[in-house]
C-alpha cells in the first residue's frame, strides 16, 4: 500500500515562498497529475517528495511513513527527469542496472530484471548502446526503464514528455498510462500541458502560484472549475470570461453591452445586484435563432482547424468571445450570430476573489 | 543554413595571422632550429670555433651517468608534482562546487597563487622553509624532525616539489571546477534516487565524467613539472644541494649557461622537446578517444 500524503507543505527559498501550503493525497495505485503554468512550483513540490529539496514546513509521508528527514535513496522512489538524466558514460543496460547493483542484487537477478524491463519497453536491441546513440523517444524509454526495474513504491515524473515532438508525445503518453495502470504503481506526474494532464490523470491538482487551486478528476475540473484561473487554464481554447451583473431578481445576468442572460436558477439575495464574472466554454456556445437569452455576436475572425472551427467574435459591449463550432460550419467574417449557451454551462465566479460562486 | 566565410582579399588572412606567426617564429621555431643545429656541433675550449660532430653530443648525454640520474630524479619529481597538484585541486574543486553561495570569492582566492611569478613563489617557499628563519621550518623542527633543505637533498627535493605543486593547484582547480560544474546536477540526483551515496556518486558518476579534464590536466601538469618549474627550482635550491634537485630542464640550463657546453646543453634541450611533443601527441590521442563518452 504505497500512498503519498502531502500535509501543509510549504517551501521558501530565503524570503520568497514558492509553495504556500499544499495538502493532497495520492491513493495507492493512483496517478495524480500536478498541473500548472511555468514557475508555479510543480517541480519544487515533486522534488520535495523525492527528497531533492528540503521541506520548509509541513509533512510528506510515503506509504504511511513520514519521509521529511529521509535521504532520496531511503524513500524507495523512482524519478523520470525532464532531460532524462541518463548516465552518459554507461550503456543502456548499465543505466538500468545501476540502482540494482547498488541494492546488491545478484548478477542473474539484475540481468533478469533489466531484460524484462527492456522487453516491456522494446529496448532490447539497444541495451549495448550509449544514451547519445539513441533517439529522444528511445532515451525517454530508457529513463522509464531505469525507473521500473527498481520496482519502487512510487513513480515521480517531472515533465517526462516535454522534450519530445508532438506525435511522439501523444504516443508515449498512452504508453505511460498503460504501463502505470498495469504496474499499479502510485505516481505523481508533473506537467504544464493540460491535454497530457486530462488524458493521464486519475485526478489532477491544478496549481497556481504555489498553491493548489483545485483537486479533482479531469471531468470534475473541466465541468466545475473552482476558480477563474482553473477555468481559463483547463480547456482549449480557454473559457470565455465576461464581466456581468446579477439582476435584481437573482435569476438573470446583465452583460456589459446590456445583453440579458437568464440563469435558469435563482441566486441567493447576497448576490443580487452584485458584479460577477461569467465563464462560458467556447464549445458550449451554439449558434441558433435570435431569441432572448442568446448572445448577439459579430464575427471578427474564423479559424478553420479541420475538425473544429474557432470563431473569434465580439459582443455589443465590445467584449471578445471565442466560440468553437463543428468543422463544417460555414461562418464568415462579419456575420452576425446568436449564440445560445448550452444548459448548465454558465460558470459564475466572484470577481474579487476569483473563486466559483457556491451553487444555490 | 550555414554560410562559409569567404575572404575577399587573398592577403588579409595572412596579415591577420602574421603577428602570431612572427612570435612563434622568433621565440619558438627559430630557437628550436638553432638548438637542433647546435646539438650537432662541438665548440673548442675557448668557444672560438665549432666543428660538426653529428650525433656525438647525444651519445655523450645519454651515456652520462649524471644525465641518467637526472632522468630518474625528474620522473620522481614530475609524478610527485602532478599528484600533489592534482589531488588537492580536485578536493578543493569538489568542495567549492558544493557551495551554493560565495563561489566567486573562493574561486578568486584559490586562483591567486597562479598569478604569482614562479621566482616569487619560490622565494616565498624558501623563506617559509628556511632552516634558520623560516616559520614552517621552525614548526617542522618543533615536531621533532630534522629539517634542512640546504644540506639534506631529500628535504630539498620535498621543498621544490611542494613549491612547484602549490603553484599549479590553482590552474588545476579552475579546470576541475569547470568540469564539475558542467556535470548536470540531475545526473547526481538520479544517482541519489537510485540509491548511490555520496562517495559512490563521486566514484561512478563524477570521476568518469571528469576523465577528459583529468587526462588533459595530467599531461599539462607533467609538462609543467618538466619545464615550468625551472623558476621555482632556481629560486629555491639552484639544483642543489649536490645536484639533489637538478631535474632535466635545470641540467640543460646549467650545462649550457654555467658550464658553457652548448652542444651538450642543446642536445638535452632537443631531447626534452621530443618528450613534450610525445606527451602532447598522447594527449591528443586520448582526447580524441576519451572526451566523447
Ligand atoms: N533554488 C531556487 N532558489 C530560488 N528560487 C527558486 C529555486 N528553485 C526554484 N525557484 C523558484 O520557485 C518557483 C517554482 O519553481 P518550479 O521549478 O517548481 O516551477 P515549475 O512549476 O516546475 O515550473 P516549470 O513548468 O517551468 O518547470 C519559481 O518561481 C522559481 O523561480
Ligand atoms: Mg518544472
Amino acid at each position: 500500500m504505497a500512498t503519498i500524503d502531502i500535509r501543509g507543505v510549504r517551501k521558501s527559498y530565503g524570503a520568497t515562498e514558492v509553495i504556500r501550503g499544499i495538502d493532497c493525497a495520492v491513493a495507492d495505485g493512483e496517478l495524480l497529475v500536478l498541473l500548472g503554468p511555468s514557475g508555479c512550483g510543480k517541480s519544487t513540490l515533486l522534488r520535495m517528495v523525492a527528497g531533492l529539496e528540503r521541506i520548509t514546513e509541513g509533512e510528506i509521508a510515503i506509504a504511511g511513513r513520514v519521509v521529511n528527514a529521509l535521504e532520496p535513496k531511503d524513500r524507495n522512489i523512482a524519478m523520470v527527469f525532464q532531460n532524462y538524466a541518463l548516465y552518459p558514460h554507461m550503456s543502456v543496460y548499465d543505466n538500468m542496472a545501476y540502482g540494482l547493483r547498488i541494492k546488491g542484487m545478484s548478477r542473474a537477478a539484475i540481468d533478469a530484471a533489466v531484460q524484462k524491463a527492456a522487453a516491456t519497453l522494446e529496448l532490447t536491441p539497444f541495451l549495448a548502446r550509449k544514451p547519445k546513440e539513441l533517439s529522444g523517444g528511445q532515451r525517454q524509454r530508457v529513463a522509464m526503464g531505469r525507473a521500473i526495474v527498481r520496482e519502487p513504491d512510487v513513480f515521480l515524473f517531472d515533465e517526462p514528455l516535454s522534450n519530445l515532438d508532438a506525435k511522439l508525445r501523444t504516443q508515449m503518453r498512452v504508453e505511460i498510462k498503460k504501463l502505470q495502470g498495469r504496474l499499479g504503481v502510485t505516481s505523481l506526474y508533473v506537467t504544464h500541458d493540460q491535454v497530457e494532464a486530462m488524458t493521464l490523470a486519475d485526478r489532477i491538482v491544478v496549481m497556481h502560484a504555489g498553491a493548489a487551486e483545485q483537486i479533482g478528476t479531469p471531468m470534475e475540473i473541466y465541468a466545475r472549475p473552482a476558480s477563474v484561473f482553473v477555468g481559463g487554464f483547463i480547456g482549449s481554447p480557454p473559457m470565455n470570461m465576461l464581466p456581468a451583473e446579477v439582476a435584481a431578481d437573482g435569476a438573470a445576468l446583465t452583460l456589459a453591452g446590456g445583453v440579458q442572460l437568464p440563469l435558469g436558477q435563482s441566486l441567493g439575495a447576497e448576490h443580487r445586484g452584485r458584479p460577477v464574472t461569467l465563464g462560458i466554454r467556447p464549445e458550449h456556445l451554439h449558434p441558433g435563432a435570435e431569441a432572448p437569452g442568446a448572445l448577439p455576436a459579430l464575427v471578427d475572425l474564423v479559424e478553420a482547424l479541420g475538425a473544429d472551427t474557432v470563431v473569434h467574435a465580439r459582443l455589443p459591449g465590445g467584449a471578445a468571445l471565442l466560440c468553437r463550432l463543428p468543422g463544417d460550419s460555414a461562418v464568415a467574417r462579419g456575420a452576425r450570430l446568436a449564440l445560445h449557451p448550452a444548459p448548465g454551462a454558465l460558470h459564475l465566479f466572484d470577481p474579487a476573489s476569483g473563486r466559483r460562486l457556491p451553487e444555490g | 543554413m550555414r554560410r562559409k566565410v569567404i575572404f575577399e582579399h587573398k592577403l588579409l588572412p595572412y596579415l591577420l595571422l602574421a603577428p602570431q606567426l612572427a612570435i612563434t617564429l622568433v621565440f619558438f621555431i627559430w630557437p628550436s632550429v638553432q638548438a637542433m643545429w647546435m646539438s650537432l656541433l662541438r665548440e673548442d675550449m675557448f668557444g672560438l670555433s665549432s666543428t660538426f660532430v653529428g650525433l656525438e653530443n647525444y651519445v655523450r648525454v645519454l651515456s652520462d651517468p649524471g644525465y641518467v640520474a637526472a632522468v630518474r630524479r625528474t620522473v620522481v619529481f614530475s609524478v610527485a608534482v602532478a599528484l600533489l597538484a592534482l589531488l588537492p585541486a580536485l578536493l578543493l574543486a569538489v568542495m567549492v562546487d558544493k557551495l551554493t553561495r560565495r563561489v566567486a570569492t573562493y574561486r578568486v582566492i584559490l586562483v591567486l597563487p597562479y598569478a604569482i611569478a614562479p621566482a616569487i613563489a619560490g622565494v616565498l617557499w624558501l623563506f617559509m622553509f628556511n632552516p634558520s628563519v623560516g616559520i614552517v621550518a621552525a614548526g617542522i623542527r618543533g615536531l621533532g624532525f630534522a629539517w634542512n633543505p640546504k644540506l639534506d637533498g631529500q628535504d630539498a627535493m620535498i621543498l621544490v616539489i611542494l613549491a612547484s605543486a602549490w603553484k599549479q593547484i590553482s590552474y588545476n582547480f579552475l579546470f576541475f571546477l569547470a568540469g564539475l560544474q558542467a556535470i548536470p546536477k540531475s545526473l547526481l540526483e538520479a544517482a541519489a534516487i537510485d540509491g548511490a551515496g555520496e562517495w559512490r556518486r563521486f566514484r561512478t558518476i563524477v570521476l568518469p565524467l571528469l576523465s577528459p579534464v583529468t587526462f588533459f590536466l595530467v599531461t599539462v601538469n607533467v609538462v609543467y613539472a618538466f619545464f615550468d618549474t625551472f623558476g621555482v627550482i632556481h629560486a629555491v635550491t639552484q639544483g642543489g644541494p649536490a645536484k639533489a634537485t637538478e631535474v632535466l630542464v635545470y641540467k640543460a640550463w646549467y650545462d649550457g649557461i654555467i658550464a658553457t657546453d652548448f652542444g651538450i646543453s642543446s642536445a638535452q634541450s632537443v631531447i626534452l622537446m621530443a618528450v613534450v611533443i610525445a606527451l602532447t601527441a598522447i594527449q591528443f590521442r586520448f582526447i580524441d578517444r576519451k572526451v566523447t563518452y
